[in-house]
């Protein structure tokens, strides 16, 4: 067996295991946390193997158990795991906020005391999380997809109403009913799709989709579409997001923001390349992709609470990342696989600071907020330099991925095209304001000038939380900012700034993947072998 | 190859309960919405692993049907089952848990979202965090500020 077959499968073999594990170590928090690091070191190792053979070597493709194509003219029989250079991107930049992420909450639980939990479920759903995403990058048939977006959002579920407190409940609700409609949904396509072509394995769907009908196609793609929208957030399909993301513990939000919705992205653009390649629904695509990014920031503007803005910011970038997807282009693609990139490092990365804004200030509302900057300039500068990056401020990654995209857009020179250009730039100035909006009444003004300002919550605390209002003065000083949550945070930037210095071998490997994508033959080929 | 209307009528008829059941706010409505739109979904994929009678076994006949049967389908279907039972568990523990913290069982709104959205025009202005807080002028000494009773100054 080559390297790339044994490393293939391993980013979901691995979480797997450790989550089982961990389970069995549930009274022993110490070793819990070490086979969780340990796991997440693995997985991140695996997957910039698997980037440096994928970019070596183009699409790897691995037929579990040998159940490869068995029958001549008939696809493989039994699950494909397929690692091109989309994929593997995706897996190394989730397995580094997944590990990032993992080290800051278990650098929180151990400063305030989570250990008084009888059995501790955090970190083994954790790593079940963790495989359910690496299992939808890698899937290769739309079966296996749908297993990976279960796995992972079961995970989700119980990871979002951790301590079932009244709000979590309540955010849990809406939250898991509006992922199982999207479940059923994308269910539903599987069912047509293999009513259509008696296929579900992606390289031979890619192949017999060619022979059904356009107008069954474009419903095909609509039904996909309306499932995969759910989950990326996208405009009319974006509602859930805000209501339920701020209310789960900061490491859940961070990991959800960062990771879940570009899961969801991951699917548009295979569904886009390599299953409807025709394009049928760009324009609806473009129109949705203008919505999400103004009616998105819009909602953030209005918000008081922080984690609430940045969900609304969240929801307002997939808008671009919707944008140089449907596009079609080359450079469209890239700048969208560099700006999710982008997007799920800065995003965690400033979820991980509110974290630590409420730890440190007992509060993530700006209502009762102030003085941060005098404070603690460390927060600040952990603050202002992904809040930055989220503007588009020119030296750092998300200007690079902005300009691509509007240049895509530009290129494209159609009149929806420019309005969506024009939306861009609106909506990355609106941006700019809403975090300018965050730092100047957190960080600048003092404390007593907020309305609120002198309540606080009542205790820092790790992954339980009720919350009770005290009197600032009298919350008990809760120290400096922990090493570990501090050390993750601070690496997790130094990611997004690599983005920025490395923005030349990065972009031109992002430019490399959009090749890949956009041309099928080397995803067919791979997996189906060259009898094609 | 005939198509059988009685599955597809049933299936139709499956998913439009469910999502009336589905739009309603009590979770264990909502749960049987998704539970017949779960089973609708199922029997589609039944319906469109091929026709019934084929033998389960390949090399096998079965009433004159030489055609294996899609296995696919089956597992497939045993795929989704499972998972929805599982979340079948999860919603259900949750309705309890919520009815035990709050006697009901609907899904309520979002209270944060319900405060944004009531804010308008001055109230909004007024959240804005900077607003200064004027401290009325205590002692201005001007004339009717002499006058005025003592505590009230500033009273105008």
């Amino acid at each position: 067996m080559s390297t790339a077959a044994v490393l293939t499968p391993l980013p979901v073999l691995i979480p797997l295991a450790g989550a089982a594990l961990t389970l069995f170590a549930g009274r022993r928090p110490r070793l819990q946390r070490v086979i969780t690091l340990a796991a997440l070191c693995v997985v991140v190792v695996v997957c910039a193997a698997l980037l440096y053979l994928t970019d070596r070597d183009g699409t790897l493709a691995l037929h579990v158990g040998g159940w490869g194509q068995t029958v001549s003219g008939m696809g493989p029989l039994g699950i494909t795991l397929v690692v091109d250079r989309l994929s593997a991107l995706m897996l190394v930049v989730s397995s580094i906020v997944l590990l990032a992420v993992v080290f800051y909450a278990i650098g929180q639980g151990i400063r305030d005391g989570d250990e008084r939990q009888p059995v501790s479920i955090f970190l083994p759903t954790y790593l079940v999380l963790s495989a359910g995403v690496c299992t939808a990058f890698l899937a290769g048939d739309l079966f296996n997809l749908f297993v990976g977006f279960e796995v992972l959002l079961s995970a989700s579920f119980v990871l979002l109403t951790i301590g079932a407190s009244k709000d979590r409940v309540r955010a849990g609700i809406a939250y898991v009913m509006v992922s199982m409609v999207s479940s059923l949904v994308f269910l539903f396509g599987i069912a047509l799709v293999y009513a259509a072509t008696g296929t579900l394995n992606m390289a031979e769907l890619a192949v017999r989709l060619d022979g059904v009908a356009a107008g069954t196609r474009t419903a095909l793609f609509a039904v996909l579409l309306v499932a995969f929208g759910i989950k990326a957030a996208v405009f009319p399909l974006s509602t859930w997001l805000p209501d339920s993301y701020p209310t789960a513990p900061a490491p859940v939000t961070a990991v959800f923001a960062g990771l879940l919705t570009k899961v969801g992205v991951y699917a548009i653009i295979r569904a886009h390349t390599l299953l409807f390649p025709s394009g049928g629904l760009d324009r609806l695509l473009l129109v949705a992709a203008l919505l999400t990014m103004l009616v998105g920031i819009l909602g953030a503007i209005a918000q008081s609470d922080i984690k609430r803005l940045l969900s609304f910011t969240l929801v307002s970038h997939i808008g671009y990342m919707v944008f140089g997807i449907a596009l079609s282009s080359q450079l469209g693609m890239s700048g969208a696989i560099y700006y999710v990139a982008h997007h799920i490092v800065v995003q965690t990365t400033l979820f991980l600071v509110v974290g630590l804004i409420e730890r440190q200030a007992g509060a993530s509302t700006m209502q009762r907020l102030g003085g941060l900057a005098a404070a603690s300039p460390l927060l600040a500068f952990l603050f202002v330099v992904p809040a930055l990056n989220l503007g588009g401020i020119p030296p750092f990654s998300g200007f690079i991925g902005k300009v691509a995209l509007l240049e895509a857009g530009a290129q494209n020179d159609s009149a929806l095209a420019w309005v969506l250009v024009g939306g861009g730039v609106v909506t990355s100035l609106l941006t700019l304001y809403v975090v300018t909006r965050v730092w100047t009444k957190a960080f600048w003004r003092s404390r007593e000038d907020a309305p609120e300002g002198h309540l606080s919550g009542a205790a820092p605390s790790a992954l339980l939380d009720e919350p009770d209002d005290i009197q600032f003065v009298d919350r008990d000083h809760v120290g400096r900012m922990p090493i570990g949550m501090v050390l993750p945070t601070g690496a997790l930037i130094a990611v997004g700034l690599t983005l920025t210095v490395m923005a030349g071998p990065i972009f031109g490997y992002a430019d490399r993947a959009a090749d890949e994508v956009l041309d099928r033959g080397q995803y067919i080929t791979a997996v189906l072998g060259s009898a094609e | 190859m005939t198509t059988y209307l009685v599955p597809l009528v049933l299936i139709g008829g499956l998913i439009s309960a469910g999502v009336y059941l589905l739009l309603e706010r009590n979770l264990t409505r909502m749960l049987l919405g998704l539970l017949l739109i779960g089973n609708a979904v199922n029997l589609l994929i039944l319906t469109v692993g091929g026709q019934s009678g084929n033998p389960p076994i390949r090399g096998r006949t079965s009433n004159g049907e030489t055609t294996t049967a899609d296995p696919l389908a089956q597992g497939m279907i045993l795929t989704a089952i499972v998972i929805s039972m599982g979340i079948a568990a999860f919603v259900l523990a949750l309705t309890y848990r919520s009815y035990r913290l709050t006697t009901e069982e609907e899904v309520t709104d979002d209270p944060e979202d319900t405060r944004v959205s009531q804010l308008s025009g001055k109230e909004a202005s007024a959240l804005d965090e900077d607003r200064p807080h004027p401290e009325p002028a205590r002692d201005t000494d001007l004339p009717d500020e002499l006058d005025a009773l003592p505590g009230l100054e500033g009273s105008r």
